[in-house]
């Protein structure tokens, strides 16, 4: 037995200067940082404050910061596929074809794991405990697990780069080519072991959100006075729940083809590809409302703060999201009409996608009729909702094509369709994370983002978007197959430079909201949000002071309608002081940090590591060290720490006098 | 030059997104004047789906562009600084808009789905199509990375060329011997998967006369992108002839050459085979000849690390 397993030389790729070249990039600029933390020391700031925190609100801008990191890492990974396609006519292009397959498998498996599903989630962590008026979620240290976990799928991911290879199989790992006889290599191992751990971490945190909405909120907070964004959260991690044990137990049954010779999805012995298909779109389907749905949640909340008025048609909007979320699981077998399954089941799994589209649409007229009678302010978050709900109708309506099993037949997995889910994710998914950000930014980091450069990046995108996405309609409908390396039909080539066109404008626009984060760094004082509510808000968020305390609130709100903290802003604003009695403060209790997430996520690296390159001993140490951290963390003495009363009334009353200043000058 | 000598425009303009829509609707109006799209179809089948696509994009438009229209007229209207629009932050719950906002959608998709229902069944792919002539049988299978296309009342077989008698329905029968793939010419219609140890059946009828593009659909590995095949349609005599010019000549496809075209190659050019042994489909269906082997490494690399696929 060879003591590293199946890991030799061969495993570098020296002969292939892309990765390399990215792979040592990347690890000078990861090496760089740890050497600046240290040298600065900042080292003891980052572990206790950062890596360690159980805070619902620092766990939440981690998220968030992981998926913009990885959205960099996608993009590029786009920016090749692009750029290949232009050059590619008549020719191999600059990729050989067993690097493309990498980058594309690549890009999928990023954009969806890694950039839309953290950043999502981050967004509902640090919000949702916000908007329910308490302090924290249900299971704070297993929600840093869930963090770390799904960092350690990032960090495997991006091991593929320089150690070994990435899987070429596509963003879903679609048996038999994923199998062991035709990708012998390890990119399927890496890509099913960063899932399986990154997938638990998705659970855990599903959990934790939907015990929190059930279980913790404010008291008066009925389920019918709940912002809108926690009824998406709800909906979105109840089918987390449903839905992520499905991908973890298919991808467990591919793996145990691939490691102990089962005969799940293989070609002889009697195994079944078909099952495959049927389970991982049983998990995959939902998984896209998963991730549009807390993405409609956030318009909700934009587009009713920016228009200066209540969502309209709350309870219908509440319908329309929890209809979504059933009839998800119900249409799963549209992403394969191709199979044959004959007539029947083809017009049922039609028509059932297609009555999706009717809350949907319902949303869309929602937000329009929330606009009708408002006060609209174009800030950045608004911009993006709008450019939004004019481009998801787009994609709503190419969806409801593809819905159609004979377009489908004609359509089905050529760039059309590609087209499309970038059509409905980009805007739905990636345009709400960007208001997201943008419109809760100041209440994480106590400052606004830079209108001018937010405003840059937004056209930029919304412009490359269009350009890089509409011709790949065309070059669909024109035949062209998706996953192409190289082709050889001269109509396909001129659609292919309008995309890559297209894919330098969204670069532009990616470079513009670096500089946004850079200059508004500096500006932090000119953009500062000086008493926690710099949009008029509406929701209770907007009642804590900008950065929130650790302890979120002083004492716990009183709600007494819809739209919590309105109505006690239109008290105060009457009376041009805050109308609530200064309260009785007491010594808060709150959950202690601890390194518990971080250490379980460096073991499971280890163990993905080890298994994936078959060294054993190194499983059984990863093993080991796993549920020695399970039972340290188990058998802990000190859960809580208290934070004095005098603390917690310093800084209450510190955000109540700067409220009171700005409602007397009228700036509220 | 004359872009360059004319007046600059006047600040404010702004592409509306009905423009946009405008564009995309040109874009596709476009390409069904170009060749080869699934808009230039040359078979009854591609005619029927490009009928369903023409259908819904003309139906759900009618409410598509509405929507963006009112979305940008709503929120330009409702502007903070425009003085003109009235205010009405209490309206935020009407029956009647709400009956609105959900019968329009619901409507939609009422006639939608109903074309989706019937046109599922009309246009199925395994469904025979109607003609007068007498169907030609056509075994499919997809390798790695070649389509091999067998005429088993003919006795010959065709590497990456299906030769279509024009007005002739094609009654075919798909296998792979590999991964899973889809047979797919955009000018001739539906697709299917294909799969080892599966059959599936697919009617297609080219009608006329020509040379068209036709492609995998489905990722199957490294050497996808030259498994491309050519749809040649030519007249009944013509197929006759050309039948009678292959059988018995050229290269024979038996146990020994099926097995030498499982190894791994692509971008293989057209040839015939002038004979095919009997049941030959069958032995792959029923695996009684193996499925193909995935890449077999050459030179000393190691296979478990970074599969290269062979030469």
């Amino acid at each position: 037995m060879k003591l590293l397993g199946k890991l030799d030389w061969s495993a570098i790729p020296f002969d292939q200067p892309i990765p390399l070249a990215a792979g040592a990039l990347v690890i000078v600029v990861i090496l760089g940082v740890v050497a600046l933390i240290f040298a600065k020391g900042w080292a003891p700031y980052i572990w206790n404050e950062w890596i360690c925190s159980v805070d619902h609100k620092r766990i939440g801008v981690m998220y968030c910061s992981l998926a913009m990191v990885m959205l960099v890492r996608g993009f590029i990974d786009a920016l090749m596929m692009r750029t290949q396609q232009s050059v590619a006519f008549h020719s191999g292009g600059y990729l050989p074809p067993e690097h493309y397959d990498q980058i594309f498998s690549a890009h999928g498996t990023i954009m969806i794991f890694f950039v839309a599903m953290p950043f999502v989630i981050g967004l509902m962590n640090f919000v949702v405990p916000l908007q329910l008026g308490v302090r924290d979620v249900a299971f704070p240290t297993l929600n840093s697990v869930a963090l770390w976990l799904t960092a350690a799928g990032v960090l495997l991911v991006n091991m593929s780069l320089v150690v070994g290879e990435f899987s070429r199989v596509g963003w879903l790992p679609y048996p038999p080519l994923s199998e062991l006889t035709y990708s012998p290599g390890v990119g399927v191992d890496y890509y099913c072991w960063a899932l399986e751990i990154s997938g638990i971490g998705t659970l855990a945190g599903g959990i934790n959100l939907v015990t929190t909405i059930l279980k913790m909120r404010a008291p008066g907070l009925s389920y019918t006075r709940m912002p809108i964004f926690c009824w998406t959260a709800l909906a979105s991690n109840l089918m987390i729940i449903a839905a992520f044990p499905v991908l973890t137990a298919t991808l467990a049954m591919l793996l145990l083809d691939r490691y102990l010779g089962f005969h799940f999805f293989t070609n002889t012995m009697g195994g079944n590809q078909m099952m495959f298909m049927n389970l991982i779109w049983i998990w995959g389907h939902p998984e896209v409302y998963i991730l549009v749905l807390p993405a409609f949640g956030v318009y909700s909340e934009v587009v009713s703060t920016f228009s200066g008025k209540p969502l309209f048609g709350y309870r219908s909007m509440i319908v329309a999201t929890m209809a979504i979320c059933i009839i998800s699981f119900l249409v799963w077998l549209h992403h394969f009409f191709t199979m044959g399954p004959g007539g029947d089941v083809n017009g049922v799994f039609g028509i059932a996608s297609m009555i999706i589209a009717v809350p949907t649409g319902v949303k869309i007229f929602n937000w329009l009729f929330t606009m009708y009678g408002g006060t609209v302010r174009f800030r950045v978050p608004m911009l993006w909702s709008i450019a939004f709900m004019i481009t998801f109708v787009i994609g709503g309506m190419t969806g409801v094509m593809l819905a159609i099993p004979p377009a489908d037949f004609i359509l089905h997995n050529n760039l059309f369709l590609v087209a499309h889910f970038h059509n409905v994710i980009i805007p739905g998914v990636l345009f709400a994370a960007f208001a997201g950000y943008v419109y809760w930014f100041p209440k994480a980091f106590g400052f606004k983002l830079d209108e001018g450069w937010g405003k840059a990046a937004f056209w930029f995108w919304v412009i490359g978007f269009y350009l890089a996405f509409m011709p790949l309609y065309v070059m669909g409908l024109e035949g062209m197959p998706r996953r192409m390396q190289s082709y050889d039909v001269p109509q396909w080539q001129p659609w292919a430079h309008v995309a890559t066109v297209g894919a330098l404008s969204i670069m532009c626009g990616i470079a513009c909201m670096v500089i946004q984060l850079v200059v508004s760094i500096r500006n932090r004082e000119q953009l500062r949000d000086d008493y926690g509510d710099p949009w008029d808000g509406r929701t209770l968020e907007w009642i804590t002071p900008s950065p929130p305390p650790e302890f979120n609130f002083a004492v716990m709100p009183n709600v007494t309608g819809e739209e919590a903290y309105w109505g006690l802003k239109e008290a105060a604003r009457e009376q041009q002081r805050i109308t609530r009695p200064v309260p009785e403060y007491e010594d808060l209790e709150m959950p202690r940090n601890s390194p518990t997430g971080f250490v379980c996520a460096f073991f499971a690296v280890m163990m993905g590591f080890a298994l994936i390159w078959h060294i054993w001993w190194l499983l059984v140490l990863g093993f080991i060290g796993a549920y020695a951290t399970l039972v340290v963390f188990a058998w802990r003495d000190l859960h809580e720490r208290i934070i004095p009363k005098e603390e917690v009334a310093r800084i209450d009353l510190e955000n109540r006098a700067r409220r009171n200043l700005a409602l007397q000058e009228g700036r509220v | 030059m004359d872009i360059m000598a004319s007046p600059p425009r006047r600040g404010r303009f702004r592409p509306p997104a009905a423009a946009r829509v405008l564009g995309l609707v040109c874009l596709i109006l476009m390409t069904g004047c170009r060749e080869d799209s699934v808009f230039t179809p040359i078979g009854p089948v591609a005619n029927g789906e490009r009928l369903i696509i023409l259908d819904s994009v003309v139906i759900m438009l009618a409410i598509v562009i509405p929507t963006i229209l009112a979305t940008v007229v709503v929120a330009w209207w409702f502007r903070a600084s425009n003085r003109r629009a009235k205010r009405d932050p209490s309206f935020v719950y009407s029956g009647r808009v709400e009956l609105v906002v959900w019968s329009i959608p619901a409507l939609t998709i009422l006639f939608l789905g109903s074309l989706a229902w019937i046109s599922a069944h009309d246009l199925d792919p395994a469904k025979p199509l109607k003609s007068n002539v007498q169907p030609l049988d056509v075994e499919v299978v997809a390798m790695d990375w070649k389509w091999l296309f067998i005429y088993p009342t003919q006795g010959v077989a065709t590497i990456n060329r299906l030769v279509a008698p024009t007005g002739t329905p094609l009654r075919m029968h798909l296998t792979s011997a590999t991964v899973m793939n889809t047979l797919f010419a955009p000018e001739v219609g539906s697709q299917i998967y294909v799969m080892n140890g599966m059959v599936g059946t697919m009617w297609w009828q080219v009608d006329r006369t020509g040379t068209y593009f036709g492609q995998s659909n489905m990722f199957s590995g490294d050497g996808f992108p030259g498994m491309r095949f050519e749809v040649a349609g030519v007249s009944p005599a013509q197929f006759d002839a050309w039948v009678a010019a292959t059988r018995g000549r050229g290269p024979a496809l038996d146990e020994t050459g099926y097995r030498a075209l499982l190894k791994q190659s692509s971008d293989l050019k057209p040839y015939a085979y002038g004979s095919v042994a009997p049941g030959l489909f069958d032995a792959i269906v029923q695996q009684k000849l193996p499925p193909g082997e995935g890449p077999v490494q050459a030179g000393n690399k190691n296979p478990f690390v970074r599969p290269v696929r062979s030469p």
